[in-house]
């Protein structure tokens, strides 16, 4: 039950970034000045025959906002009360103070007409909300609770952990990049894809080509990392469904996501096709986040079938209260159930 | 746990209304025309001059967008214009095209007008779409429409503003305390709504007008740099010197 409503939070945080997209792409940002109020009144009693023009994204994505923050704050709240997981618990509070800090980013870049950083910041730091929901629903899930041992341990590959919180650094360093791109207006600074002004590497550079190129160049890194990490998992763990699944998920958002970001270029920024290539990097990040904590589900406590000592020694000592409540239920399929 | 959250968060949402509640007070709102005015006029009326001019635009200027309203369903049934703008031809001559003295009058120091430019929110679009303010001059923004609007100052050197006007008849008034040509505004609730004004510290400025003719009255004997800009075309400098009540002609020609 917790591990749906943790995911219901993250599949909401993910429309809220949506949302967010829409906002930047319509210029929306400043179409309502004030915050917390909209035009003088209360967030939830402004009249809906008063949404018009770019108020209609701006207002949407604020009420969105209020839904996912108020989600975040009964998931904590839940995660306190019921989680036996200190981490766990953790990782709610994580996800409040983060939500709370992006609702506060988002009025401060409204009353100070959308300084580049606070703007930035406020992109960047939704999509750590999004990966931090999603880590939730992971750790929360059935499957982790029970360490993925249908198939036997899980394994411990040192390698694949490695590649796939490079490959996760890579996506969310190309997202910053993406955010500031967005927000200095340089998303069209290189007018032509694939080439830049006709040549492999821009002729003439100013800052805002720059930025441009530098999100290009991010996107091959990255999707060079997704390739290796991808590779890895399918060359070495092909019988691995819960490393397998995110791994082909992974391949086809990026393929997705390079098409969009073309397609942004082409299309001289398309709003529906700019705001999905908003949505579907955090898509991506949050995969590469699935991907890197599955990688790593050998380290964590309550593995079946424990196959290295340092793992149970590690395990025992570091989460008590995990063991305690496989202990109480008997089962460690049974704890995520009752999780 | 949420009193361990709660008193950080009211902290930070505290700080933040006192920063907004500052960054509103320090805005010149409601504080018509403070800037002091010279207490004589230096222009000796005997011996002032005019320039007198038209702006041509040579070329045919691109067809008019048609600009969708569907946005806002009041803009769909009363806008003025459901085209752009931008290019205002009439006969030849160029309209909205700002002219002003961009160099010549010195340190002179003339005196400020108390009567407000206004800028009006009507139609869906701003009327007039461009014109010129003295420094210190009150500014008014009304807002005519039935329908919410935000007038969003863009300037590089005066003070940016963004203030909502959500019902018909609401003013907003303001100065502007630096010279710059030209600040735009911009509304965000309606994309296509634009405007741009010359702040200047002097009284010579015009707006091309029919047959794109303009005229700048008054000016003391001197020699002058004129400028004319344009929202798209740009700028061009033209240089006049002027004799105690002579009355010169410049002519500007835009090419597209």
């Amino acid at each position: 039950m917790r591990h749906r409503f943790a995911a219901l939070v993250a599949a909401s945080t993910a429309v809220l970034i949506f949302a967010g997209g829409l906002v930047t792409s319509t210029e929306s940002g400043l179409s309502v000045p004030d915050w917390p109020t909209t035009y003088g009144y209360s967030m939830f009693t402004f009249p809906l025959s008063k949404m018009v023009g770019g108020i209609k994204y701006e207002h949407t994505h604020r009420l969105i906002a209020s839904t996912v923050g108020f989600l975040i704050v009964i998931l904590a709240v839940w995660l306190w009360r019921a989680e036996p997981r200190r981490w766990v618990r953790r990782l709610g509070y994580i996800a409040l103070a983060a939500v709370i800090t992006q609702g506060v980013l988002g009025g401060i870049t409204v009353l100070y007409y959308l300084p580049d950083p606070i703007s930035i910041a406020h992109a960047s730091l939704a999509q750590i909300v999004f990966s931090l929901t999603m880590t939730i629903a992971i750790v929360t899930s059935p499957g982790w609770m029970g360490a993925y041992s249908t198939r036997g341990a899980p394994p411990n590959d040192r390698l694949l952990q490695r590649i796939a919180i490079v490959t996760a650094a890579a996506v969310y360093v190309q997202i910053i990049i993406g955010a500031t791109m967005r927000h200095t207006g340089a998303g069209l600074a290189i007018p032509d894809f694939p080439l830049a002004f006709g040549h492999l590497i821009p002729p003439n550079w100013d800052e805002k080509i720059a930025i441009h190129f530098a999100h290009r160049v991010g996107a091959l890194i990255a999707t060079v990392c997704v390739l290796a990490t991808t590779g890895h998992v399918i060359y070495h763990h092909r019988d691995r469904t819960e490393l397998v699944r995110p791994s082909i998920l992974l391949l086809a958002l990026v393929a997705t996501q390079v098409t969009l970001g073309a397609l942004t270029v082409l299309t001289r920024k398309d709003v529906l096709i700019n705001s999905l290539h908003v949505v579907t990097g955090g898509c991506v990040l949050a995969t590469t986040v699935v991907l890197a904590l599955r990688a790593h589900r050998a380290r964590f406590a309550g593995v079946l079938n424990a196959g290295s000592k340092e793992r149970d020694a590690g395990s025992t000592q570091q989460d008590p209260a995990y063991d305690r409540s496989l202990r109480n239920t008997g089962a460690i399929r049974a704890a995520g159930d009752h999780a | 746990m949420t009193f361990r959250i709660h008193s950080p968060v009211l902290a930070v949402l505290i700080t933040s209304a006192v920063c907004g509640a500052c960054g509103e007070s320090a805005q010149p709102a409601n504080a018509p025309a403070a800037t002091a005015a010279p207490t004589t006029n230096p222009v000796d009326p005997a011996t002032a001059g005019n320039i007198t001019g038209s702006v041509k635009l040579e070329g045919t200027p691109p067809a008019a967008d048609t600009i969708n309203l569907s946005s806002d369903d009041y803009c769909v049934k009363n806008a003025t214009t459901k085209t752009t703008k931008v290019y205002v031809v009439d006969g030849g001559g160029l309209q909205n095209v700002f002219v002003y003295v961009k160099d010549g009058l010195g340190n002179l120091k003339f005196p400020v007008p108390t009567t407000p430019v206004v800028l009006d929110q009507q139609g869906c679009w701003y009327t007039p779409r461009v014109f010129g303010i003295q420094v210190g001059q009150p500014f008014n923004i009304v807002n005519s429409d039935d329908t919410l609007h935000n007038i969003h100052a863009l300037p590089m050197s005066n003070r940016e503003f963004n203030r909502g006007q959500k019902l018909k008849g609401e003013k907003y008034q303001t100065v502007f305390t630096v010279p710059e040509v030209m600040l735009p505004f911009k509304c965000d609730v309606h994309r296509w709504m634009n405007a741009w004004v010359g702040v200047v510290a002097h009284p010579f400025y015009a707006v091309s007008g029919a047959g794109g003719t303009f005229e700048l009255k008054g000016l003391p004997p001197g020699t002058y740099t004129i400028e004319a800009w344009h929202e798209k075309l740009g700028t061009q400098t033209q240089t006049v010197t002027l004799g105690a009540k002579e009355s010169k002609p410049v002519a500007f020609t835009f090419k597209i």
